[in-house]
């Protein structure tokens, strides 16, 4: 906190702080108000009298009808949320176990091995689509979910593995040694003392994780062709612009509702996410 | 309850030896302390009898058991961390039910169990409690609560202390004292504490890089200190250490340097007779050092510059420099003196030490 006369917070702390808001939140809010906005007002030129980007005093509800009569979105949303789930829970299986085991056991290669698995993490999707088409190919997967619930893992299991790696080397290894002395073996302290202390952790992840493959486009693109297998953010790209002509409203509608069940989650989780970013365990 | 008997151990880490053939007989009952400075081996030793390290070579018996290459839960030990090792996500009664959990007691006597042992520590009020809403002292009595609900063959305590404010460290020293005499169950008690060391152990082992120094009662160790390092570690302020020759005249031996000349007393003369003419240690402990008055033979005596006096109340410590080499006395706190000052001291012949300069072993 800045100390000091009142000025001073005024000019070194509240002043920027309000300019970072409006800069960060300022994409959103012209999402939301075009989402709501009538066509009419949308392809006004700039020069007309009554030009208001900034407000509408005609909300309208048409962008989201059409989006939901004359799209499939509602099955973009399904897919979506389908996917993303499903890629999520198996990212986060391996994910904690591959974290604990680099971590914790000391076996040969433990550290070069966590070094090759970010490494994989870094390798681009743009390249990496490429070799993967191939792969989906060959076992008859493409344009159905499997081709995403079973690539999106290529780059989240590397992810999850490092957060949890960190986060696991957080916790005092006491608390495990304690727990093998009082009679749990292993696999047991690990289920009974080191994964409960460690949901903040597993929470993070599973968000970021499931934010990665909700917003994921390359792969989405590339393995998916048919409206009815789209996720949200390729469907509503595809089916949204037309040639050069760009649906603005439903367009906007779509990424809003859209990013919905991601806030959502956030929201819900958003204290454990904090602490899990913050890596605290106090005993 | 049960004997633990360590036979030559070693624990050699891929570029590290950090224990190097330690052997030790610990008693049923017995409350054994060891001591030593950070990375002596102290906590390695008693790993290795938990279970949290594997033993490069020699063995471990607890009991008749070779424990060699039984896991942790295999060994019926408890063990007390510094960090408390409390599990953060569970209550105070869980925490002490987790270990009689898992080794399947019915309920009724982990009830039973958590209830007694909360009631030896205190801390019945708080077992609902989350280790977080507690104090450093309360998450203790935990840690050690959820040792004695197990009633293991041994307790394993690793600077349990460590983590604790002064005064609440000395309180809790009395208590482990009093539990340990109530309960019976043999310890093994790791600190770099050595008044935590005097003041708990039956026995106390001194140990430094790796090795046994000596083992003894504590007034043995304080008495008889069996070469420098442990003389030097043992008491505080610690002992004094000077370098002197040692000369034969007129049938009496005397340890000679520049600033003093200090006869050889009666009992240590067979001793150090082999040593004529060579450069020995000579140490005195603060406390065995005096102003010299007219009832102390010239042969104990010396003068030495003071640099420093440090008044405590009860005594006062004088940090004097003598032939180059500083030393620290604890003097009647009546004594007029001020930095600069030369003031005569007087050795208890009685409580000299000599160590030999090479083995650095005392002789006696």
């Amino acid at each position: 906190m800045i100390e000091g006369a009142a000025w001073r917070r005024w000019v070194f702390f509240r002043i920027p702080l309000a300019g970072f808001l409006i800069f960060l939140l300022f994409p959103f809010y012209w999402m939301i108000i075009t989402t709501f906005r009538p066509d009419g007002e949308l392809y006004r030129p700039w020069r007309a009298a009554n030009y208001s980007p900034f407000w509408t005093w005609d909300p309208t509800l048409d962008h989201i009808k059409y989006l939901f009569n004359e799209t499939v979105f509602t099955t973009w949303l399904w897919n979506t949320m389908l996917i993303a789930t499903a890629s999520t829970i198996i990212s986060l299986i391996c994910g904690v176990f591959a974290g604990y085991a680099l971590s914790r056991l000391k076996f040969r290669f433990a550290g070069s091995l966590g070094s090759a698995i970010f490494i994989t993490y870094l390798v681009p999707q743009t390249l990496l689509f490429i070799p993967l088409s191939e792969i989906i190919r060959a076992y008859k997967i493409g344009d159905t979910p499997w081709s995403l619930i079973l690539t999106y893992p290529t780059f989240l299991i590397p992810f999850c593995t490092w957060l949890m790696m960190g986060y696991f080397k957080a916790i005092p290894k006491e608390l495990e040694e304690c727990a093998r002395i009082d009679g749990a073996s292993r696999l047991k302290a690990m289920l009974y003392i080191i994964l409960p202390v460690a949901v903040p952790g597993i929470l993070s992840a599973g968000i970021f994780a499931f934010t990665l493959s909700w917003n994921e486009f390359i792969y989405a693109l590339v393995f998916l062709s048919s409206p009815e297998q789209k996720t949200v953010p390729v469907g509503v790209v595809s089916e949204l612009i037309r040639g050069d002509v760009f649906f603005w409203g439903p367009l906007m509608a779509g990424a809003l509702l859209g990013s919905i069940p991601v806030a959502i989650a956030y929201s819900f989780f958003v204290e454990h996410y904090v602490s899990g970013m913050t890596g605290s365990v106090k005993g | 309850m049960a004997s633990v008997s360590i036979q030559e151990v070693h624990k050699q880490y891929d570029d590290f030896h950090a224990v190097k053939g330690v052997s030790l007989e610990i008693k049923d009952h017995e409350f054994i302390v060891l001591v030593g400075p950070s990375g002596c081996g102290k906590t390695t030793t008693l790993r290795m009898v938990a279970g949290l390290e594997s033993i490069s070579n020699g063995q471990i018996l607890i009991g008749d058991t070779v424990v060699n290459d039984l896991p942790p839960m295999d060994r019926d030990i408890a063990m007390v961390f510094q960090n408390y090792a409390l599990y953060p996500h569970m209550s105070v009664y869980d925490n002490m039910a987790f270990g009689l959990k898992m080794r399947k007691f019915d309920r009724t006597e982990i009830d039973k169990r958590v209830r007694d042992a909360a009631d030896i520590l205190g801390i019945r009020d708080h077992l609902h409690r989350k280790p977080r809403q507690l104090s450093g002292g309360q998450r203790q009595r935990v840690a050690l609560g959820r040792a004695i609900v197990r009633h293991p063959q041994v307790f394993l305590f690793d600077e349990p202390l460590s983590n604790l404010d002064a005064k609440l460290r000395v309180q809790m020293r009395v208590e482990l004292k009093k539990l340990h005499a109530r309960l019976g169950t043999t310890a093994i008690y790791v600190t770099h504490d050595q008044v935590e060391a005097m003041t708990l152990g039956d026995r106390v082992v001194v140990m430094h890089e790796g090795l046994i120094q000596q083992v003894g009662e504590p007034l043995e160790l304080y008495n008889l200190p069996a070469n420098k390092y442990v003389a030097g570690f043992i008491g505080s302020p610690a002992m004094n250490f000077a370098r002197t020759r040692i000369v034969a005249e007129n049938g009496a031996l005397h340890a000679v340097n520049e600033g003093m000349r200090i006869e050889v007393p009666e009992h240590l003369r067979a001793a150090v007779q082999p040593q004529v003419g060579q450069e020995i240690w000579l140490g005195i402990r603060p406390e065995d050092l005096h102003t010299a008055n007219d009832s102390h033979s010239e042969s104990v005596c010396f003068s030495a510059t003071v640099d420093v006096a440090e008044q405590l109340g009860s005594e006062i410590l004088l940090d004097v420099r003598c032939a180059g080499a500083s030393m620290v006395a604890s003097v009647e706190p009546t004594l007029k003196v001020r930095a600069g000052d030369t003031v005569k001291l007087a050795m208890n012949p009685r409580r000299l030490h000599f160590f030999d300069q090479k083995t650095e072993k005392a002789l006696r």
